[in-house]
């Protein structure tokens, strides 16, 4: 084998394929985030999510899944980067009149943008979290749950979203990602080849169910703890 | 019907070129849209200026030589046609027209409204061919085609190479011209012999001819004049795939 | 006795080609590495031809005029390819088709080249298969045919309604393989203006670059000239805008004899000319005539709306006229009867010069049948008309599309108005068995020759014909005059000839470029056209046909002091392009006219007033005029005729009738 997979990523039907399995796989990590975080809503005082945000920051599966996740994300944006500048080297005139509208979704032509709407949520968010998480420390005293001591994370959300700007971002960061994924979840499945006649009209279903339904339960926690739904 | 044409004027490939706007009167609705651009040339050559240049043989939608990128859609306004076969009934009276060539930095302008499309015929002589001699053909009738399988080829290999779908592409991506003609052949029992070595030369010359990466915007679809789908891609996609790693 | 030699073997028929075939000189495969062949155009015909050369190991270089080989306007035919595979089990066999070849040809076709054209109909289908043609399939997966004009049995194939199409793309992705290999050079978007002859024989062409205007030379040890016919010399036609007669013409002027020039085929339904700015005429396929009823109203002028006419008062002209063939009877025959019923005030629509293509007792017809397979009974006339649209469409929805597209008209609703247009040229350059006309080393392919449809070409026989003389006639007969020039290397483009032949064209571009006029080349093209089609067109008479030989001579005087042509010579410029096409089809023009006058006879396409029956049908004269007139072209528009007998050993030469 003289190169890796045949040099199978290196072409542009490759580059799409590329984008189509990482998309898919933050499509994936968006599904058990989105689950985890929903426990909330249980209002059990933050419980289950503390045990659960403690399993996840433990397991060594997990941690090593969380190495695999961020690889994916830099690989995504990296891909994008990289089909960006071959877009523009593709086309560098560009037309007076463009109907765009006619033809095509606007936010299919926009993921760039949209995609870089997200990464700096992202980062909003992964400061808000994952940093103090991981390496600074919650400064919030741990709760006892059954027993054993956990990090309380859960705080630490009443916390981060008492802010009305925070929570601003966090809906806008939703939206973008609802965009994202409604042209990303199908688009994912096109470059893979799944295409089919019957298949197809069901998947673009699902797709949009799943680019509403995710960003909505994400946005909907902020919003139900600034407006003191939870506690 | 009368109608203010601003049409893009570049007099050869490395001049520059810009928009001149042409007023028309009277034009009868029965025109054909390129019939219009003739009664306008003719009054250009009787004034002494030089016609303007496009592309168009057959006009009748089929051999795909026409072009046009008319008020920001290729082909025009009107899905499922070629420029040749759009009429002047599908423009309002007193409207301003805008005529540009294809944009896209593999098919460079060569005069007006007429661009190079050759990188098209290169990606064909990569692998879009059945590779036989002539002579020693067996039998029509000893391949059996399933009626479905033949109409599958068929809606993909009635593409015109017009390159509506690389104008209509943000990203000047050629996937729906390529697609449409490996799709043809994967459909077939004939193209399946040497579909992998196919799929891969197509593919790395699309590259080399410099078309941009698909980023599945779907414009290439609702831009052909013969509407074929996007499902050629993903079926190009899947040889590719299939080439690669089986 | 002819004065002029065909090359026919000798043998009998149904061996002739086989024989000959197996004893013709051979080029061995290192010599043929060597030997240099330039095709001009890349349509069936040439593009056939180019890859088959090339395939057998021949240096082969392509010229065409289109940006791409894959737009020569064979692309635009519809209907389908004709073979004698009788898979239908209806009778057909190479000799029937060949009959019906020579019958439809109205006698006036070689029995030796379309026995052979018959014999490898099959070939094509089957090498078209190969290359991935997605033909038409029954459900069982075989073949599927359908009928055409002039026959009685079902013996085309089809892909749809755009069998050229799928054809063409077939061979040009042949041609596209031998590019990438590297065995053809393509030059497209190049013009060819001229045959370089040394020795008298053809050695290269000089070719114009239409982007840059610069003049190339080009050696080959042969020239095929593959360009197509002259339909456009009327300037309405089915033909593309760019169609012309130039290389065929340039070679005539060389010294190729021009053959039948009077036979030009009329096609009967093309969508009626609508305008004066009309560019071009849309042809609606023939197979049309498989489902559609002709007819126009009993009574003259009559404003009514179609629909609205009773039955009774329709005239099913080609019904009543021809009952054995009814609607399918060949295209001249069509065409004909369509402008006898205008002529004599019958015509419909706003122009009066249209028949009606009528497919409302079709959709009856399938939309019962369909009731009855879905089991509906007692179906409304609703559901039955529903059913039946449903047929119709699948059958020829691309064909109802584009005639609504062009007149804001729905042919479902409403009968087509349709009326006769050029469409086809039976007549081109001379050539003898071999492809090669009178000029040694020069060939002529597909429609730009004249051999195989006499007066009158069945539909579903171009496709067939341009296939057959590119992939299994030329690569065999080439070899009897390249085995004899192995010896010849290559001659440089610097040789006198053509230095000289390359000065000649520069200084008719830099004649027409110094005229600066005042009319388009266009304005003389229209002007070209009106001539002959009011005087050389679906009927000529001698008046008729002498006024326009005046005519078209005073034109070409005013062409030639009054053109404009803006721009430079030395760009892409079209105009200048196209008064180079339209000044050879005013020459050919006035060719047309003068073989019309000669042959006083009626025959297929060339319909003479003064020779019919008292029923109005085509009247030959099998005594006088059972040649081909092959012309001589002496220079400043004169021409000397020369004969080709044409000889009927097989078939029984015989009225023609379709009643």
């Amino acid at each position: 084998m003289t190169t890796f997979l045949n040099g199978i990523f290196n072409t542009s039907v490759g580059k799409k394929i590329g984008m189509g399995i990482t998309g898919l796989f933050l499509i994936s990590f968006l599904l058990v985030h989105c689950a985890i975080n929903a426990t909330i809503f249980l209002n059990d005082g933050g419980n289950i999510f503390n045990e659960a945000a403690h399993f996840m920051g433990t397991n060594i599966f997990i941690r090593i899944m969380e190495i695999v996740l961020f690889a994916g994300i830099i690989g995504h944006i990296l891909q994008a980067m990289i089909v960006t500048i071959d877009n523009r080297k593709a086309n560098s005139v560009k037309y007076d009149v463009f109907d765009g509208k006619a033809n095509s979704k606007w936010y299919s032509r926009w993921m760039g943008l949209l995609g870089t709407l997200i990464l700096m949520f992202l980062i909003v968010h992964l400061l808000d979290f994952w940093v103090p998480a991981r390496f600074t420390g919650l400064n919030i005293p741990p709760v006892m749950i059954d027993g054993n001591e956990y990090e309380n994370m859960y705080a630490k959300m009443l916390e981060v979203f008492s802010v009305g700007w925070v929570v601003v971002v966090y809906i806008l960061g939703m939206i973008s990602l609802a965009y994202h994924l409604m042209q990303g979840f199908q688009s994912a499945f096109q470059s893979l080849g799944l295409n089919h006649k019957m298949y197809t009209p069901m998947i673009r279903m699902f797709g949009k169910i799943f680019s509403i339904l995710i960003p909505l339960i994400f946005a909907l926690m902020p919003l139900a703890i600034y407006f003191g739904y939870l506690n | 019907m009368n109608f203010t044409l601003k049409v893009w004027r570049q007099k050869n490939k490395n001049a520059d070129g810009k928009f001149v706007s042409y007023p028309l009167k009277d034009i009868s609705p029965d025109m054909s849209f390129l019939e219009m651009f003739d009664f306008l040339n003719e009054e250009l050559i009787s004034k002494g200026e030089e016609p303007i240049a496009f592309d168009s043989d057959c006009r009748e939608g089929i051999c795909g030589a026409c072009s046009m990128w008319i008020n920001g859609r290729a082909h025009g306004p009107v899905p499922g046609v070629t420029t040749c076969q759009l009429h002047v009934r599908s423009f309002k009276d007193g409207e301003t027209i805008v005529v540009e060539p294809w944009r896209a930095n593999s098919f460079p302008v060569i005069k007006d409204l007429i661009v190079d499309r050759s990188s098209f015929d290169n990606v064909i002589a990569a692998g879009g061919f059945v590779s036989i001699n002539t002579g020693g053909a067996q039998d029509g009738n000893d391949i059996l085609i399933s009626k479905d399988d033949a109409a599958e080829a068929f809606s993909a290999s009635i593409c015109i190479g017009c390159g509506a779908c690389v104008a209509a592409c943000k990203n000047s991506s050629a996937m729906l011209f390529v697609s449409s003609k490996i799709s043809h052949f994967a459909s077939l029992p004939q193209g399946k012999v040497e579909a992998r070595n196919r799929v891969q030369n197509m593919v790395a010359k699309m590259d080399e001819e410099g078309f941009g990466d698909c980023s599945n915007t779907y414009a290439c679809e609702a831009q052909c004049p013969k509407e074929i789908s996007v499902e050629k891609i993903a079926k190009m996609n899947r040889e590719y795939l299939t080439a690669k790693l089986l | 006795m002819s004065d002029i030699d065909s090359k026919i073997p000798e043998g009998s028929l149904d061996n002739k080609w086989t024989k000959y075939r197996s004893t013709v000189p051979l080029v061995n495969p290192s010599n043929k590495r060597s030997l240099e062949i330039i095709v001009v155009g890349s349509g069936l015909a040439g593009a056939s031809a180019a890859s088959a050369l090339a395939e057998q190991g021949y240096k082969v270089k392509v010229f065409c005029f289109q940006d791409s080989p894959r737009r020569a306007h064979s692309i635009a035919a519809q209907g389908g390819i004709n073979a004698a595979k009788n898979y239908q089990n209806d009778g057909d066999s190479v000799y029937r088709l060949f009959y019906d070849t020579i019958k439809g040809g109205d006698y006036r076709s070689r029995e030796g080249n379309v026995y052979r054209l018959a014999e490898v109909s099959g070939n094509i289908i089957d090498q078209c298969v190969a290359q991935g043609v997605p033909f038409a399939r029954e459900y069982g997966g075989l073949l599927s045919n359908r009928s055409f004009g002039g026959t009685q049995v079902q013996r085309t194939f089809y892909v749809a309604g755009q069998t050229g199409q799928q054809l063409l793309l077939g061979a040009y992705n042949s041609l596209e393989r031998q590019i990438g290999i590297g065995s053809v050079q393509m030059f497209s978007r190049h013009e060819m203006l001229d045959i370089v002859k040394i020795d008298g024989k053809a050695r290269g062409i000089i070719a114009r670059d239409l982007i840059s205007g610069k003049l190339e030379r080009h050696f080959g040890h042969a020239v095929l000239l593959c360009t197509g016919g002259y339909g456009n010399a009327f300037y309405l036609s089915t033909n593309a805008m760019g169609s012309n007669v130039t290389a065929a013409w340039k070679a005539h002027k060389q010294g190729a004899y021009f053959a039948n020039p009077c036979y030009t085929q009329i096609h009967p339904t093309c969508i009626p000319v609508s305008s004066t700015h009309q560019s071009k005429l849309t042809l609606m396929s023939e197979s049309l005539r498989n489902d559609g009823r002709i007819w126009v109203s009993k009574k003259k002028d009559d404003t009514r709306n179609p629909n609205d006419i009773p039955e009774d008062e329709r005239d099913y002209y080609l019904e009543r006229r021809y009952p054995a063939f009814g609607n399918l009877v060949p295209r001249d025959v069509a065409s004909r009867a369509a402008k006898e019923r205008c002529d004599a005030g019958h015509g419909v629509g706003a122009s009066k010069m249209a028949v009606y293509l009528d497919f409302a007792s079709s959709i009856k017809r399938y939309g019962t049948i369909e009731a009855h397979k879905k089991n509906i009974h007692n179906p409304s006339e609703e559901e039955i008309n529903k059913l039946g649209k449903e047929v119709l469409k699948e059958k020829y929805g691309n064909l109802f599309d584009m005639y609504k597209q062009i007149t804001d008209e729905n042919p479902y609703e409403v009968p087509m108005r349709i009326y006769p247009a050029v469409h086809y040229t039976m007549g081109g350059l001379w050539v003898d068995y071999n492809l090669m006309t009178n000029v040694p080393g020069l060939y002529a392919l597909g429609e730009a020759n004249f051999s195989d449809h006499g007066a009158n070409r069945l539909g579903a026989s171009a496709l067939m014909q341009g296939l057959a003389d590119g992939y299994f006639v030329i690569p065999y007969t080439i070899g009897v005059y390249l085995s004899n020039e192995i010896r010849t290397k290559a001659i440089s483009t610097d040789d006198e000839a053509f230095v000289e032949a390359e000065k000649k064209v520069q200084d008719q571009i830099n004649k027409l470029m110094s005229i600066k006029g005042t009319k388009s080349a266009d304005h003389f093209h229209k002007a070209l056209g009106m001539i002959l089609w009011n005087k050389c067109g679906m009927s000529r008479n001698e008046k008729g046909l002498k006024e326009a030989i005046e005519e078209i001579r005073s034109l070409r005087e005013k062409f030639w002091s009054d053109v404009r042509i803006p721009g430079d010579a030395n760009e892409l410029n079209i105009e200048l392009e196209k008064a180079g096409r339209v000044a050879d089809f005013l020459e050919l023009g006035e060719l047309m006219c003068i073989d019309a006058l000669q042959r006083n006879e009626s025959c297929g396409g060339h319909f003479r007033e003064e020779y019919q029956t008292e029923e109005g049908e085509a009247k030959r004269d099998d005594e006088n005029f059972a040649y081909v007139s092959a012309w001589e072209n002496k220079g400043n528009n004169s021409w000397d005729l020369h004969k080709e007998n044409l000889e009927f050993k097989e078939i029984n030469i015989s009225k023609r009738s379709y009643k």
